[in-house]
């Protein structure tokens, strides 16, 4: 573990004319670490991932993250074209929604196979066999290769827009709701798929849910949110087991149990 | 001799926001300190907030008030206002926790939740692998369990995961939370030479035992929880 943070995040607003999306949000991410942001629908968390992500500009506030060469980097001062870059090959997004984070029409493995011409990789063989091998890692089968997205489940399409953004081996990857929409059999699948995909890849990875078992499975860190604000922080099974803020105590009060 | 863990004036209470914001104190002036090589026992009642205390030194319950020192690597740090990063850190190296109820994950085999911890601090999957089967073999599981996910597992079955899963790292803290509670008489002996082994290799050991035998067998002290009970101090 390296004694520096990836991306350093102070005193982050953004507001929708008058209205609050998310406001004086500050932390440190450490590589390798899962932190998940949970609250209700509202809460500010997606508006919070989309101003990290850069995907919108915050009205106030730094994000600093630490590039490759171990230079750190202003993230609403950089330019749009190299925002892109690092969303191309540093990053991943991983949408609730997997249309919006593949592109349906064209075959699973060219999903797969893009992001790696995007950084430069032309070899056609190459590109084909990392992409076989990345959708055997998300346990899809190789003979689906040719298949578009449009002809997958729903777990498949997630597991695929996993597949995605990790083939260029990103060290920082945004997650909404990752889980949201799919069967409970499914959900346990790509929770376990991803767990281990972020243990052996050292991933550090930031996950919107407002599923607290989901955040408990995959994150040692929590921020809890409400009104576009942090109400609670801390270790994850700190915050479930003794939640302190009146609205946690609420949230974990409200988990039905099976 | 070294003294690992050292804990001063710590207190603990809740707050239930969602009653009236009523207040349910659990512990005051709790101070103790174990040893290298030693295992002490918190006695009391159900209810005097022995779990409580466990879980506050594993970090999992913050403290209100107070100190718990804790020789991590070459220095000492303070667990009680530690951060998140470090109190995890301190989870991988230094102490290790055996709780009551094992939390299990879908889809991961008995085997790989026994030697996941050893994975985390780093260690080859397969010798890690090969660490958990001895373990699991010594505790009397049979083998045709460990390539299945525990969640299936009865009391017992899943108490003895836990415990290998405890056991297998070598943290030189161990917090043991009632290990043996639904164990039979056979593998409560063989949790009670795995502590011995423990205190021999120099590992500092607090537990909660309420099986009497088996507090008699591994306790050098017994620390009577009822004297920090909390509102004893203003009487």
């Amino acid at each position: 573990m390296t004694d520096e943070p990836l991306l350093r995040v102070s005193a982050l607003s953004k507001f929708y004319g008058s209205r609050v999306g998310c406001e004086n949000v500050t932390f440190d991410l450490w590589p390798g670490e899962v932190l998940a942001v949970v609250g209700e629908s509202g809460s500010g968390k997606t508006t919070l991932l989309n101003c990290l992500s850069t995907r919108l500009l915050p009205s106030s506030g730094t994000a600093s993250y630490r590039m490759r060469d171990g230079q750190w980097r202003e993230l609403y001062r950089m330019s749009e074209a190299e925002r892109r870059f690092l969303m191309r090959t540093d990053w991943g997004f991983v949408h609730q929604n997997p249309a919006d984070g593949l592109r349906m029409t064209v075959s699973a493995g060219a999903n797969v196979g893009e992001r790696l011409m995007a950084v430069g990789d032309r070899h056609y063989g190459k590109i084909r066999a990392t992409a076989v091998d990345w959708l055997s890692r998300v346990e899809i089968d190789e003979d689906r290769i040719d298949d578009e997205p449009r002809a997958f489940s729903g777990g498949m399409r997630q597991r695929l827009q996993i597949a995605r953004n990790l083939v260029t081996g990103p060290r920082l990857v945004f997650m909404d709701e990752p889980t949201g929409g799919l069967d409970v059999s499914v959900q346990a699948r790509l929770l376990d798929l991803l767990r281990g995909l972020v243990t052996d890849l050292g991933l550090a990875a930031i996950v919107v849910t407002h599923d607290l078992a989901v955040a408990r499975l995959l994150s040692q860190r929590m921020m809890v949110m409400k009104d576009g604000r942090v109400v609670e922080s801390g270790l994850t099974d700190r915050v479930l087991d003794d939640p302190r803020a009146p609205y946690t105590q609420l949230l974990v009060s409200s988990i039905l149990q099976v | 001799m070294a003294t690992p863990l050292v804990v001063s004036d710590v207190a603990k209470s809740f707050t239930m926001h969602l009653r009236d914001g009523v207040t349910l104190p659990v512990v005051a002036a709790v101070s103790f300190s174990i040893r290298a090589g030693e295992c002490a026992v918190l006695g009391g009642p159900s209810g005097a907030g022995k779990s409580s205390i466990l879980k506050m030194l594993y970090g999992n319950y913050a403290v209100d008030e107070g100190q718990i020192i804790v020789q991590h690597g070459d220095g000492l740090i303070d667990l009680a206002s530690a951060s998140p990063r470090t109190v995890l850190s301190v989870r991988r190296h230094t102490i290790g926790y055996v709780s009551q109820f094992l939390r299990t994950v879908p889809r991961v085999s008995a085997l790989d939740v026994v030697a996941e911890p050893l994975v985390e601090r780093g260690e080859d999957r397969e010798a890690a692998r090969a660490k958990a089967r001895s373990l699991l073999a010594q505790l009397n599981l049979p083998e045709k369990l460990w390539a299945l996910p525990p969640a299936t597992f009865s009391g017992g079955e899943q108490q003895r995961v836990n415990i290998a899963r405890g056991f297998i790292t070598e943290h030189p803290i161990l917090l043991l939370d009632e290990p043996t509670a639904s164990l039979d008489a056979k593998n409560r002996d063989v949790v009670v030479e795995l502590i011995a082994a423990k205190k021999a290799a120099g590992v500092a050991l607090l537990g909660i035992f309420h099986d009497q035998d088996v507090r008699e067998a591994v306790a050098d002290r017994v620390i009577d929880v009822t004297a920090f009970a909390a509102g004893k101090i203003a009487a």
